[in-house]
Order: C-alpha cells, then sequence, then structure tokens
C-alpha cells in the first residue's frame, strides 16, 4: 500500500465526515461535541468548545442565524435542536478559566480594518491573535457596526459591549468617529501591509477597485481579495443587506483573515483552502431507529433554558456518525475503531522496518467475508484490505507462522495422495460433468458426497459424471499466498483439462467462489442450482416445520443460489423464517479467512452472535458454518441432510468431526470410492499411520483445542520408539517424547499398552528446541 | 537435586537429566533458557506451563517484531 492508496482508502470511511450542523455553519462550530458536553452536564467544557470557533460568543449565541437547525438530522423526526438556545445557555452557563497572560507573539504586518462591525473584529481578532499590529477605522461611536441595529431585547448593548471588549485587551488600535470612505484606497494603503474593507452595506465608500454591475466591490469567493493587491474586503458590504448573517460575516472575516496572514507571510493565498465556508456534509447516519424526544420549552424565553433545560435538549441531539460496518461487524468493533483509522493502522504495520507490528493480528483476525463493503455507503471493502496487507506480509516475510499455519496444512493434506483425486466416471476416458464436492464436506458429511455423486449420475443419464477431490485452495488466497494459491489453480486447471474441460458442479460456495473468480474458463454450476433445475434426487417427504436459513457469506452476491436452497426447501415444506442479516446482507460463521485460526476469541463471538439472531432451527448449505454453529449447540442442517435424511433431529445435532477426524473421513471417502467404484486401492501409507492410539474423550479434547491432530502423536510416537529418545517420568512411569514433523514441535506423555498406545497428554510450541529431529 | 531434577530420567542413557543452558530459536532468533537436559544425549524437558505460556508470549513477541 503506497500513500496515495492510503488517502484514498482514508477517503473512502466517512465516519470522521463533520456532521451537518458543523458543515453548514460558516464557521464550523463543532456543536455535536459541544452539546455532548452539554448533555453531560458539564458546560464549560461546552463553552470551550464554542469559544475555539466564535471570537464573540455572548453575541453570535442571541443573533446568529443558525443555518445549522435546517439539517439537523433531529429534524427529520419532530422539530431540529435548539441549538442557538443551546449556545446561548452554554454562554449562560459555562466558566472558562481565567486565561494565563502568555507573551503574545509578534509578527511583522501593519493591517488596517476599515468598519468595526463583526466582521472587521473577526479580522481584527484573529490577526492581532497572531501577533499582527492592528488599526480599526469606526464610522461610529462605538465598536460594533450594524449590531446596534439589532433588536436591544435580543442584543442589549452591555453584551456589545462586553464581547468587544477583547478587541481593546488585544491591544488593537481603534480610531472612533472616523469615516475615511472617501479617501483614495492606493494612499491608505501605502501606510499599510494590507488591508480588510467591512463596512457595512450601506457605506458611501468610493474606493477605487472593480465591481459588479449592481456597484458591489468584487472579491475572490475563497480569499476575499479584491482588484487591488493586499487588499481584502467582506462582511455586509457584500450582500447589501443589513444583519444578513452574523456568522457569515465572521466566517467572511475569518477566512479573509487567513488570506492576509498568508500574504503577509507571502506564501500562498489560494492553496488547499477547501470548505472554509458552509459545505455539504458527506457524514452518513442511519436515523431509522432513532425515536422521538420533543424539544424542551424553556420556562423564562427571556434567560432562555435553565441548566436543566438545557441538559434535557442537548439528550435530544443523535450524535450523528456512521459507524455503519462497525454496527453490523463483531470484527470491526472487537478492536475498538472504525475502518479510516484501521486503514492508518494498517499502513504503518506495513511500513515498519524495526518495531512491534500492532496491527498483524487485526489483519488477521478478518473472515473477508465481504459484509463491510456491503453496508459501506461508500463501499469500502476491508476485507480487501486486509487481503492485500496479508499478501504485503507474506512478501515482506513478516507474516507471524501462527496466524494460519495450521490451516494450510489441512489444505495440503487435503492436496495430498491422501484426498486429492479426478477420475473419468468408470469406463470413460472423459467427463462431461464432473462433481467437485470440496474438503469441507467430504471431512464433515462424506457419506453426503458419495450418494451426491450416484445420484448426478442418474440425474444425467446421457452425460458422463466423473469426481474430483481436493481443496479448492481458498486457505491459500486467505492467508495472503497467491503463488501457492495459483500453484493450486494451476492443477485444477489440469486435472479438467485432461478431463475434457467438463462442467464443475460444486456444493461448496466457497469453491464456488475461488472458481468463478479465479478459473473463470471453467464452466461451473452449484449443487443446488443444480438440483433447483433438475429436481431433487431423492423421494422427499414433505414437513410443515419453520427453519431460518443462514446463507454462507461467500453467497452474498449469488442470488441465484441463496434462490434455489429456497426452492428447495419450499419442495421439502419448509416455511422460511428470515434472519435480520441474511442474502447480501449475511454474516461469516467464522470460518472465513481463516479468523478461526488467526483469533479463536473473536471468532467464538461471532459465532455466538450469528447463533442467537434466530430463534428456529437454521439450515444452511456450508459444511463449515453447519458444524460450527451445531458445535455450539445451535440445531442447524446442511441443505443435504433435510434432502438425504428427511431432516431427522440427530443430523440437527450431531456435532461435525475433529480435526484429526476430518482428516480421516477425507481419506476414508477417497479410499472407498477408489474402492467401491473404481476397483483401485490406495497405497503409500507411512509407518507412524499404523500406530493405533487410545485416547480419552478428555484428552481427546484438549488436543483438539490445541490443533494437535491424531497424525502428529502417531509421529511423534513413531520417532520416540525407532530412536528411543524419549524422556521417562519416574514418579508416573510415563514416556514423554518430542519431534518437529513441521513447525511445531509436539510434545506427548504416553504409554505403550500391547500393541497400541495410551496417550496422556499433548502440548506445543513453534519454537525449535535441540534433539526435536527436525529435517 | 530439585524435585523435578529427580523425576526426570533420559530413557535412552538411563540418567537424570540435569538443569543446562539450552538454545532456544525461533524467527532468526536464538537465546539461552536454563532446562533440564540429558549431559550425555542433549534431549532437553520442556514442561507443559512453559510451552503453553512463557513460550507462547515470546513466540508472539518475536512474530510482531
Amino acid at each position: 500500500m503506497d500513500q496515495k492508496e492510503l488517502f484514498a482508502l482514508e477517503q473512502q470511511c466517512i465516519q470522521e465526515c463533520a456532521p451537518p450542523c458543523t458543515a453548514a455553519c460558516p464557521i464550523h462550530v463543532d456543536v455535536r461535541a459541544m452539546l455532548a458536553e452539554t448533555a453531560r452536564g458539564d458546560f464549560s467544557a461546552a463553552l470551550k468548545i464554542y469559544q475555539k470557533s466564535v471570537p464573540f460568543p455572548h453575541i453570535l449565541s442571541r443573533v446568529c442565524d443558525q443555518p445549522c437547525q435546517n439539517v439537523c438530522r433531529r429534524g427529520e423526526i419532530e422539530e431540529s435542536i435548539a441549538i442557538r438556545a443551546l449556545e446561548r445557555a452554554t454562554v449562560n452557563h459555562g466558566e472558562l478559566p481565567e486565561e494565563k497572560k502568555r507573551p503574545m507573539p509578534k509578527r511583522s504586518g501593519y493591517v488596517a480594518v476599515v468598519g468595526g462591525g463583526i466582521s472587521g473584529l473577526t479580522v481584527a481578532y484573529d490577526l492581532a491573535r497572531k501577533g499582527y499590529k492592528i488599526t480599526i477605522y469606526e464610522a461610529g461611536p462605538e465598536l460594533g457596526g450594524g449590531l446596534w441595529k439589532a433588536d436591544r431585547d435580543y442584543l442589549p448593548a452591555e453584551v456589545i459591549r462586553e464581547d468587544v471588549e477583547v478587541i481593546y485587551e488585544l491591544g488593537v488600535e481603534v480610531d472612533l468617529n472616523t469615516l475615511i470612505d472617501q479617501i483614495h484606497l492606493a494612499e491608505l494603503r501605502s501606510g499599510f501591509d494590507a488591508i480588510y474593507i467591512a463596512v457595512g452595506p450601506h457605506a458611501t465608500e468610493n474606493f477605487e477597485l472593480e465591481r459588479d454591475q449592481y456597484g458591489i466591490i468584487k472579491v475572490d469567493p475563497v480569499t476575499f481579495a479584491t482588484s487591488m493587491d493586499g487588499v481584502f474586503a467582506g462582511g455586509g458590504l457584500l450582500w447589501g443587506i443589513e444583519m444578513h448573517s452574523s456568522v457569515t460575516s465572521i466566517s467572511e472575516g475569518r477566512r479573509a483573515g487567513i488570506s492576509i496572514d498568508r500574504y503577509l507571510q507571502k506564501v500562498s493565498v489560494t492553496a488547499s483552502r477547501v470548505n472554509e465556508g458552509p459545505h455539504a456534509s458527506c457524514l452518513y447516519t442511519d436515523i431509522s431507529e432513532v425515536g422521538p424526544r420533543s424539544l424542551i420549552v424553556m420556562g423564562d424565553p427571556d434567560f432562555g433554558y435553565e441548566w436543566h433545560e438545557a441538559i434535557q435538549e442537548a439528550k435530544r441531539c443523535i450524535q450523528c456518525e456512521c459507524m455503519e460496518c462497525v454496527k453490523a461487524c463483531e470484527y470491526l468493533r472487537e478492536f475498538g475503531r472504525y475502518p479510516r483509522r484501521y486503514v492508518r493502522e494498517i499502513y504503518n504495520n506495513l511500513s515498519i522496518v524495526k518495531g512491534t507490528r500492532y496491527a498483524n493480528t487485526f489483519i488477521n483476525s478478518c473472515s473477508l467475508c465481504g459484509l463491510c463493503a456491503e453496508i459501506c455507503p461508500e463501499n469500502l471493502d476491508m476485507g480487501a484490505v486486509n487481503l492485500k496487507a496479508r499478501q504485503a506480509m507474506v512478501t515482506q516475510n513478516r507474516m507471524p507462522a501462527s496466524a494460519h499455519d495450521f490451516g494450510l496444512r489441512d489444505m495440503q493434506f487435503s492436496n495430498s495422495d491422501k484426498f486429492l483425486m479426478a477420475r473419468n466416471a468408470p469406463g470413460t476416458t472423459a467427463s462431461d460433468y464432473v462433481l467437485f464436492p470440496g474438503c469441507q464436506l467430504s471431512a464433515s458429511s462424506p457419506e453426503h458426497v458419495e450418494r451426491v455423486y450416484g445420484d448426478l449420475q442418474q440425474q444425467l443419464p446421457d452425460s458422463r459424471v466423473g469426481l474430483m477431490l481436493g481443496c479448492c485452495g481458498a486457505p491459500a488466497n486467505w492467508a495472503g499466498r497467491p503463488d501457492q494459491f495459483e500453484s493450486i489453480l494451476a492443477a485444477w486447471r489440469t486435472h479438467l483439462q485432461a478431463m475434457g474441460n467438463p462442467k464443475l458442479v460444486l456444493p461448496c460456495s466457497s469453491c464456488y467462489q475461488v472458481f468463478q473468480k479465479h478459473l473463470p474458463d471453467v464452466e461451473i454450476v452449484s449443487l443446488w442450482d443444480f438440483f433447483d433445475e433438475h429436481g431433487l434426487p431423492a423421494d422427499v417427504t414433505v414437513t410443515n416445520r419453520t427453519v431460518s436459513i443462514h446463507d454462507p457469506c461467500s453467497t452474498r452476491y449469488e442470488g441465484h443460489m441463496q434462490d434455489s436452497i429456497r426452492h428447495i426447501l419450499g419442495r421439502l415444506g419448509y416455511q422460511i423464517e428470515e434472519l435480520p442479516r441474511s442474502r447480501e446482507r449475511t454474516t461469516c460463521c467464522s470460518y472465513g479467512g481463516m479468523m478461526w485460526l488467526a483469533n479463536p476469541n473473536l471468532a467464538e463471538k461471532v459465532v455466538q452472535k450469528r447463533i442467537q439472531e434466530g430463534e428456529a432451527d437454521y439450515v444452511t448449505y456450508c459444511a463449515m458454518c453447519r458444524d460450527n454453529f451445531v458445535g455450539r449447540g445451535k440445531r442447524t442442517w446442511h441443505i443435504l441432510d433435510l434432502i438425504y435424511n428427511q431432516g431427522i433431529d440427530e443430523q440437527a445435532t450431531r456435532r461435525g468431526p475433529n480435526y484429526s477426524q476430518r482428516h480421516e473421513n477425507r481419506a476414508r471417502l477417497k479410499h472407498h470410492l477408489l474402492t467401491e467404484i473404481w476397483g483401485e486401492t490406495m497405497d503409500g501409507s507411512q509407518p507412524y499411520e499404523s500406530i493405533q492410539l487410545n485416547i480419552a474423550e478428555e484428552v481427546q479434547a484438549r488436543l483438539e483445542q490445541r490443533l494437535i491432530l491424531v497424525e502428529d502423536i502417531q509421529r511423534v510416537i513413531e520417532y520416540a520408539e525407532r530412536t528411543r529418545r524419549k524422556l521417562l517420568n519416574r514418579q508416573t512411569g510415563h514416556y514423554l517424547a518430542y519431534y518437529r514433523p513441521n513447525t511445531v514441535t509436539y510434545w506427548v506423555e504416553y504409554l505403550p499398552d500391547g500393541d497400541a498406545f495410551t496417550i496422556f497428554n499433548a502440548y506445543s510450541h513453534r519454537m525449535e528446541v535441540p534433539g526435536s529431529g527436525s529435517q | 537435586m530439585s524435585e523435578q531434577e529427580q523425576i526426570w530420567m533420559c530413557d535412552n542413557c538411563n540418567i537424570p537429566l540435569q538443569p543446562d543452558k539450552v538454545d532456544v530459536a525461533y524467527m532468526g532468533n536464538a537465546f539461552p533458557v536454563e532446562l533440564l537436559k540429558c549431559p550425555n544425549c542433549g534431549l532437553v524437558f520442556i514442561p507443559e506451563d512453559l510451552a503453553l505460556g512463557k513460550m507462547v508470549d515470546v513466540e508472539k513477541q518475536l512474530e510482531d517484531k
């Protein structure tokens, strides 16, 4: 990921976009944060936020025309938040700590401000605080300009005087009763380094500046520069209306102040000046779940909200934010932030040369299921980002071995002679169709695979139906290993070519996804679509039960498959109670992306959340989803359990095989098919495979949790017994041996028992120690 | 001799294990750890709590470095 990609991804996440109120505010008051503090009752903190953007808080909190209110999302439900009234409450009830007298910065530059209205005062305020020398020329007897024309009940004189006092405190020179609108501007310009003209809408000025057809001074809409170098203009004079909008006048003064500062610093006045004034908000907020909460009415409208009223009114603020993906995804929630931050962390993680890579676990925990992209208003796909990050980590040789090792070895097993096979139907030399059941259905329900193969042959009497066993390679893809993935795909391509480029029939939607995306030349059909089109293979007993469908995450954009499953269930007589998240918004069972390996605790939460989303029994069409749910006690059928076993209860509660049994089931399936259908025998079994083990159930459960397979234990014992390298525990009389057949060192505590071995315990680690017999 | 030393024997050499410095390696990093070891053939003993505790922590730290 380079910086440009990072920036583009960051832009795609809109969580940090200003909410509508702040975006519409010409000076971008952080209304949301201010109201959050008010709702907590901390008026001083709220005032601090308000004053950060507002130079004259007492004045503006009384006269602001509050463009924020028109866009307040609460207003789509009922009355908008009374934002100005809450700002006034903030000013009334909040206190600012005595500001420490800091030595003023000094900058060389002398600026004239012509007109002491709120726009001119803002320029004077901002630039004086930056250390410039300022003189204000005001035609009237007091600072304030147009503010003096406001209703005195609304804006009492003492409020104006109190707020503008800060101008004097900042050391600004003020020339009152000084009308200079008839002098030559060029003459004034020669005495100053820059000038801001804010003489209001009705001034009789006659400055020699370019004007529009109505006689209004022309300014650049972004910089407020006039046609004369170093002269800027803003406020009511541009609008021709008295008191048209104080907050707009402040905004224009502020923006002109930025221009003058840059002009005096001799840097670009125009560079990167985006969204300085009011703009549209890019923030998305789902308000469909926001309940009603009526406007709080003031007890005393003259005073404004009492503090307790203000707290209640502030609580009406929705606190707009997006967080759509985080709300939907347990994984994105788990790490406490949101994609804009996450992509930055991933970028940093990939850029680290020396130091700790804090985001490794984050990157490897994603199921790559694509739900975030589906939900995100900007379709940001964290799965795609994480997959690329994994590939980069592998390339950098920085991928933690522990993350995917076990899954990759499982894949290697499936693509070894133990399981891999490709055969045309007996007596044929090519195939029209080939059933490819994938690794997990074969591991979980090998009997279904044999049955499906037989049924396909029956349903396609005029076609030649072959069979191919193996793992499609998805784990290599998930682990960020494109080389390994490519070589597996190449093998499939070769096998299929040799079989005459048949059409692949796929029960597994992950395989479907792999072939569809990565081997687009191969013709594929989902087994469910096939059944929907050709009819169900078995005589079905129609039932009348209600079930919920868990669509595997790999079917997210395979509506045809989802439809077929619903048709099949309909034919079997099932009523369907759809889960709140189904079809393109379905969630992952935690198997995807190898989340279950990289982050077992998170995977547990993900499964638990999913199985609690529906009361009815689940039906799914992925073997791993089924086994994950049943493993946590959720009654779940694979669709084939319903087709072939009429959905008997035992099928819904039958736990999936453990990791060792998965290997065994695959190997047995191949062996059985080869023997029964092709009349072949398998050869080449390893010496360790004949070692018989006695493992108590409780020990077996521990091995499962520790990802230790029966074959790992067999290897240790074979090695120890052959080389006599083992330890003896004199207390228990048990042997303890260790051996490293792959990247893990396994320790096994055992005793011979006749021809077999009793296993008491086993554990493992990845570190290498001497004597582990590693090859 | 500690309790552990009395318990563990090298079966092949038929002698008790003794504490010794053993080099443990991971991801290109090697460091010495005191473990029980057969003084004759060098077979070592790593207790379960070490393998599942400290060793996992160190593995994780090295993986994230």
